[in-house]
């Protein structure tokens, strides 16, 4: 065994990897909650990639045969009804994973300094994990992934200039059929994925290279023992290893029961309107989107200018990508130092989710103050940082971490 | 350009409610047990009373056997149909489209998904909610979907309503009787619309049984592992 090891020693860096990003690569040891979010995103990564190959051996991008394709999976396929459930319940649970993988680097300010490119790596994911996400909804073609379809390709018709040249390009004509599901096809099950394997080595390898943060904001790195190990570190293999496991058995169990008990979650996961088959000569009641970007329909809807919505919704998008240089607090990071800041993440978790529900809603006059306070009151996060973050009142900060 | 501009509508605005002027009845929720020998009346029923008109096309008859435990010989008497279909076809309608178009002015849909896509108690509020009309040329007009195309074909069982619930003749059922039959019909298109719900719901016991023992153990050994950790940290003292 060890000969062995040698042999590849000699020729791939196979051991040093394991020490560099396993055994001795030192984690905080305060980790919490929140902290199990990465590996569960890598694990419905691969659950999406693998559950999506298996789809792919069924599945026929043409306007006439992409909805039945479906049925069959559902209907005649061995084990097709498991593997699309996975498949659709694991799109939720990779948004709902990811938001909360995010919202701890809000809390912990793990944006900032020296790991803006971690941050940016990842925020470029998650667009990444949007794209990828409206492709393959319009995939099934039902209604609503036509209509979706429809929605979203006539946004990018209101580009200045280019939109029309480009949402021809996106449709692969005038109409959204069957040249439009072979190239969504292609994005969707080669390029993004492609992309966001990428871009998840990157986002690995820049942690590794700053080392993690935590919920203490502090750098675990300032404070090293005699071995030139950080006093407050242990390796994450085999402590984080066995903790992460664990974290995968709780996240299983929950998407288990999703999938198996309710696997719609009342037309959440799947909508209802998806279960006929595209029509472009009936429209749904309400074209909503997915739960996962309900907050940004909402914010379109918000704005009555339909240009100028569409600009609110890019820098909506694009708002937190700033974030490590809005954030200049000098002294902390962590919100368990900054309660005004605390209470700012507190207020845009909840315009989120309320911006969210509204989203979710058919179109109504009485949503819309509720949606333009909502937006006010996310864009007010960014823009009132800079300032806020340099006064605000800081807690001291230990020199050590906390367990 | 008019579907372009439609569609920028209702990118900004979304869409109107749909033109429910009238208030939409309440729908009511049918009670029955999700079970095999349910699905298997609605079944039955389904084939004495739609399957004329109605195919349910991704279910292939062997599943009633399989799936449903039906004898093979009631699937052959009973349920296949026309004469000469096989045991592994799907469930298609002898009536052909055209032909059904051409009799009601739309063709009876594949009601497969039809759970789906209206829901449960729609379909049993719909089966329930039939009412004379002589203005409709069937005859009945429906309190859920105005001007229905469908005839009332569960007449001889329910008897005939008047559009204010007065009841005009009397059915060859009770009307507790009707209610079970209605509620079977739609537990059988529950079951059509998602024929993996038996299947998952005996599995999902096993499943998530299975990682409860594995998530226990995962967290005994973090525990064990965890010991040095822990014990390192008070006697630094912090
Ligand atoms: C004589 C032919 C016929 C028979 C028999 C029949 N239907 Fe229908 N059904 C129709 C037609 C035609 C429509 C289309 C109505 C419309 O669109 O106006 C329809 C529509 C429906 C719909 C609504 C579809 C939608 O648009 O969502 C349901 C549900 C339905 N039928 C259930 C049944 C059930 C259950 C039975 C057996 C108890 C049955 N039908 C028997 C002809 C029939
Ligand atoms: C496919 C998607 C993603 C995967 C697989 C992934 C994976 C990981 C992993 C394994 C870690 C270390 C474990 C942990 O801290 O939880 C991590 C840390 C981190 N990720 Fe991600 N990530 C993804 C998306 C994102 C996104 C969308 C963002 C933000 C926009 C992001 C920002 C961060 C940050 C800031 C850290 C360091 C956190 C800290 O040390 O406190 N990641 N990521």
């Amino acid at each position: 065994m060890s000969r062995v090891l040698a042999w590849i020693d000699r020729r791939f860096p196979l051991s040093r990897l394991i020490r560099e990003s396993m055994t001795e690569y030192y984690a905080p040891k305060n980790f919490n909650f929140w902290y199990f979010f990465g590996s569960l995103a890598l694990l419905v990564f691969a659950m999406q990639v693998i559950t999506g190959i298996f789809l792919l051996a069924h599945y026929q991008p043409s306007a006439s045969k992409a909805f039945d394709s479906i049925q069959t999976i559902m209907y005649d396929v061995k084990w097709g009804w498991l593997i699309r459930y996975l498949h659709t319940t694991g799109a939720s649970f990779f948004f709902i994973v990811i938001y909360l993988h995010m919202l701890r680097g809000y809390l912990y300010g793990s944006y900032r300094k020296p790991r803006e490119l971690l941050w940016i790596v990842g925020f470029v994911i998650y667009v990444c994990l949007m794209a990828e996400a409206y492709f393959g909804y319009v995939l099934p073609f039902g209604n609503m992934s036509y209509w979706g379809g429809e929605v979203i390709t006539s946004i990018v018709g209101a580009i200045p200039y280019a939109g029309s040249w480009l949402a021809s390009l996106a449709r692969g004509g005038f109409g959204i059929g069957t040249a439009t599901l072979n190239r969504f096809m292609a994005f969707h099950a080669v390029l993004v994925p492609a992309l966001l394997g990428l871009l998840v080595v990157a986002h690995v390898l820049a942690l590794h290279e700053t080392g993690s943060n935590n919920p203490d904001g502090i750098e675990i790195r300032e404070h090293l023992g005699p071995d030139g190990k950080p006093l407050d570190g242990i390796p994450f293999h085999p402590y984080y290893t066995v903790k992460d496991i664990m974290g995968v058995g709780v996240f299983l169990i929950a998407l288990s029961l999703v999938v198996f008990y309710a696997p719609t979650v009342h037309g959440l996961f799947i909508e209802t309107y998806n279960y006929i088959p595209a029509n472009p000569l009936q429209t749904p009641p309400d074209v909503t989107p997915a739960w996962y970007l309900a907050p940004y329909y909402a914010m379109l809807r918000a704005i009555p200018d339909k240009k100028l919505g569409i600009l609110v919704l890019f820098l909506a998008i694009a708002a937190p990508f700033f974030l490590p240089w809005l954030d200049r607090n000098p002294r902390a990071k962590s919100i368990r130092y900054r309660p005004v800041y605390l209470a700012m993440v507190v207020v845009l978790v909840a315009c989120l989710l309320v911006l969210g529900w509204i989203g979710m809603q058919p179109a109504s006059p009485a949503l819309l103050p509720p949606a333009r306070i909502g937006l006010a009151l996310y864009f007010l996060f960014f823009a009132s940082l800079p300032f806020v973050s340099r006064i605000e009142p800081t807690r001291p900060v230990p020199d050590r971490l906390r367990m | 350009m008019r579907r372009l501009l439609l569609v920028a509508a209702l990118a900004l605005a979304g869409f109107p409610p749909p033109a429910a002027a009238e208030a939409a009845p309440r729908l009511e929720a049918p009670h029955y047990d999700f079970d095999r020998a349910t699905i298997r009346k609605g079944a039955e029923l389904f084939a004495q009373r739609c399957f004329a008109c109605h195919s349910v096309a991704h279910i292939r008859y062997q599943r009633l056997e399989t799936d449903l435990g039906m004898p093979l010989g009631t699937l052959e008497d009973d349920i296949m149909l026309p004469s000469d279909a096989r045991i592994h076809q799907g469930m298609v309608s002898a009536m052909r489209p055209q032909d059904a178009a051409k009799w009601f002015g739309v063709a009876p849909p594949d009601l497969t998904l039809e759970a789906r896509y209206r829901g449960i108690d729609w379909i049993y509020t719909y089966l329930k909610s039939f009412y004379r009309d002589p203005k409709r040329p069937t005859g009945f007009n429906n309190h859920v979907f105005k001007n229905v195309a469908m005839p009332d074909v569960l007449e001889p069982l329910q008897g005939i309503l008047a559009a204010d619930g007065r009841v005009i003749k009397k059915g060859s059922v009770s009307p507790q009787q009707f209610d079970r039959d209605a509620a079977d019909i739609t537990a059988w298109l529950q079951y059509t619309s998602d024929p993996s719900k038996l299947e998952r719901e005996a599995l999902g016991p096993w499943v998530i049984g299975f990682l409860a023992v594995f998530t226990l153990l995962a967290y005994a050994l973090k525990r064990v592992v965890w010991r040095r950790v822990h014990r390192g940290a008070s006697q630094a003292g912090s």
